[in-house]
């Protein structure tokens, strides 16, 4: 047991310390695709507390990521420092999620899926149409990139330094979450929301909190987001964002905590690495996660999770088996 | 004696079919009441009118004098109102020691006292002096959904007390459950029954089981409250005898 606990801390360091060496040599495009890794990860696991650990499914992921990016293009492009955005972000999405969950108190799975579905469009027309604070389909460019205690992070590789601190936060922020009794309460109300109830849970509160963290964490990543791509428009905020969102969560392994760092992952450096295939990589990677969904609906990491569960089973019998056959053979 | 529960009038209709059709009764402190009847005489559905689950059609109920009807399943078990289900509801992903947490944590502090407290809610010692009284001590770090049947029942048992409350509302307990494991949970039961002063109230058709732990007997027929006495004084009431216990 403690083996493996070294062996896990053990890969944890080397993941982490190559996260922070590799990219060194990165090129531009390199390290915004690294970047943009990042900031899909916290997104992905604001889902994944709402999803994943609450199970409340939500469409409007990627609106909040729009929410944060609009919240700090416009603050920066102001001359307000992009902390200042990330707070205003952050309380803005953590409001609105918190109303978005009303709903989910009286409406569950698809019919969930649909009002949240319905808000995903209300933002992106808003984020489209409020010209005079969104710029419209011109969107909003030259967003500045934020100085860190007075240091610089124009170029791209301290921008991504900023990403992976950020992320390297928020993953701490959200251990941390989920292993308090809040992270206990959140899988109650997944598994059984009425016997959740009956133990004092206030299903209520912890559907609501469970969508107000989610959605600040989307607006996290938004606000780095925009200093990012260092431009706004309405388009990478349609839909298709919560899509992918959902999609990252699901595959990497919804209510995982590594989940969405996989499923980030996949998603984002993915279509990179099956560049060659020219157009058939959104065929392969459609393939891909349906055989996936098939096998193993819990995603990636309930393989992996599935495969421990049966070697510690088989341990289990096996060590049994020696103690019954000890005390058949003694005298 | 103070009346812990007290239920005036209670009724409740789903459509056409009146499940519970005006049933009263007290449950005075550290009282066991039996609960019995043939299935389908509104056991569940009164318990369910007295915990919050559903909304009585009229009537009222009170919890140490106060008037509870209408409130949430959460707000109740907050007064110390607990119960179990009839059918099992242990969260089978999560280990022993992590359900007996789950079932005490919102007894501690407030949310944000849980947020940045600590993991287990300080509850740790609690559900392991838990584990050790319902005998489960081998079993505390196994995930709850790899338990045998009765061991389930047990710990459902066991999380309906780690709130500690003053009155537990029991459906069903022994269902399903081996003889063996049928004494250990009377002993538990009557053991906290005495210790902690808990005043239960019990639903079961093991005639044996409710005869030998309760100290009062009420017996429910359609919809009705048809008697109510000590053991054996049901044992010996005819009309019971003929809609329920048998010749």
């Amino acid at each position: 047991m403690t083996a493996a606990k070294t062996l896990k801390i053990g890969f944890g360091i080397v993941v982490i310390a190559a996260l922070i060496i590799v990219p060194m040599n990165f090129n531009r495009y390199g390290l915004f695709i690294l970047s943009q890794w990042a900031v899909m990860t916290i997104a992905a696991m604001g889902l994944n507390l709402t999803l994943g650990y609450a199970g409340q499914v939500s469409l409007a992921q990627g609106a909040f990521v729009g929410i944060g990016a609009y919240t700090a293009a416009i603050m920066t492009s102001s001359g307000l420092p992009l902390i200042g955005a990330l707070g205003v972000a952050i309380v803005l999405c953590f409001a609105i999620g918190w109303i978005l969950g009303y709903p989910a108190l009286r409406v569950q799975h698809h019919y969930l899926a649909f009002v949240t579905l319905a808000f995903s469009t209300l933002a992106f027309l808003v984020f489209r149409n409020e010209d005079w604070l969104t710029k419209g389909i011109y969107g909003i460019s030259n967003i500045p990139r934020p100085e860190i205690f007075g240091y610089p992070t124009r170029r791209p590789l301290p921008f991504y330094y900023v990403c992976l601190g950020s992320l390297g936060i928020v993953s701490l922020a959200v251990w941390w979450l989920i292993r308090s009794p809040w992270g206990r309460a959140f899988i109650a109300l997944r598994e059984n929301p009425v016997r959740a109830l009956s133990l004092g849970i206030d299903t209520r509160r912890y559907t609501l909190m469970a969508f107000a963290i989610g959605s600040a964490l989307g607006g996290v990543a938004g606000t780095l987001y925009a200093p990012l791509t260092q431009y706004v428009d309405p388009v990478p905020f349609h839909l298709s964002l919560s899509l992918d969102l959902l999609m990252m969560v699901i595959v990497g392994g919804s209510g995982f905590f590594f989940g969405p760092f996989l499923g980030a992952m996949i998603a984002v450096l993915l279509p990179e690495w099956l560049r060659f295939t020219q157009g058939y990589y959104l065929m392969l990677y459609a393939i891909a996660v349906i055989l996936l969904l098939i096998y193993s609906p819990t995603g990636i990491l309930g393989i992996l999770d599935r495969y421990i569960s049966e070697r510690r089973t088989k341990a289990a019998s096996a060590l049994r088996a020696v103690a019954k056959a000890k005390l058949e053979t003694a005298p | 004696m103070t009346a812990v529960l007290e239920v005036s009038n209670i009724r409740k209709s789903f459509g056409g079919i009146t499940a519970v059709n005006g049933v009263s009764f007290d449950v005075q402190e550290g009282e066991i009441l039996g609960l019995i009847g043939p299935n389908g005489c509104g056991k569940s559905t009164l318990f369910n009118c007295i915990l919050g689950q559903l909304t009585p059609s009229a009537g009222e109920v009170k919890v140490d004098g106060k008037v509870v009807t209408g409130m949430r399943p959460s707000e109740l078990n907050g007064l110390g109102v607990s119960r179990t289900f009839q059918l099992l509801q242990v969260f089978p992903k999560l280990s022993v020691r992590e359900n007996l947490i789950l079932a005490g944590q919102e007894h501690q502090g407030n949310m944000l006292s849980r947020l940045l407290g600590p993991s287990d809610a300080g509850l740790t010692e609690a559900a392991n002096q838990m584990i050790g009284f319902f005998k489960l001590d081998h079993l505390a770090d196994e995930p709850a959904g790899g338990l045998s049947y009765g061991q389930q029942k047990l710990l459902d048992a066991a999380m309906a007390f780690m709130g500690g409350p003053r009155l537990v509302l029991l459906d069903e307990p022994a269902g399903g459950v081996n003889l063996t494991m049928l004494a250990d949970l009377k002993d538990r039961l009557a053991a906290i029954n005495r210790e902690k002063r808990a005043t239960f109230v019990v639903i079961e058709h093991n005639m044996e089981f409710v005869m030998s732990l309760c100290t009062r007997v009420m017996v429910m027929a359609e919809g009705k409250v048809l008697a109510v006495g000590r053991p054996d004084e049901i044992r010996a009431n005819p009309a019971v005898i003929e809609a329920y216990l048998g010749h």
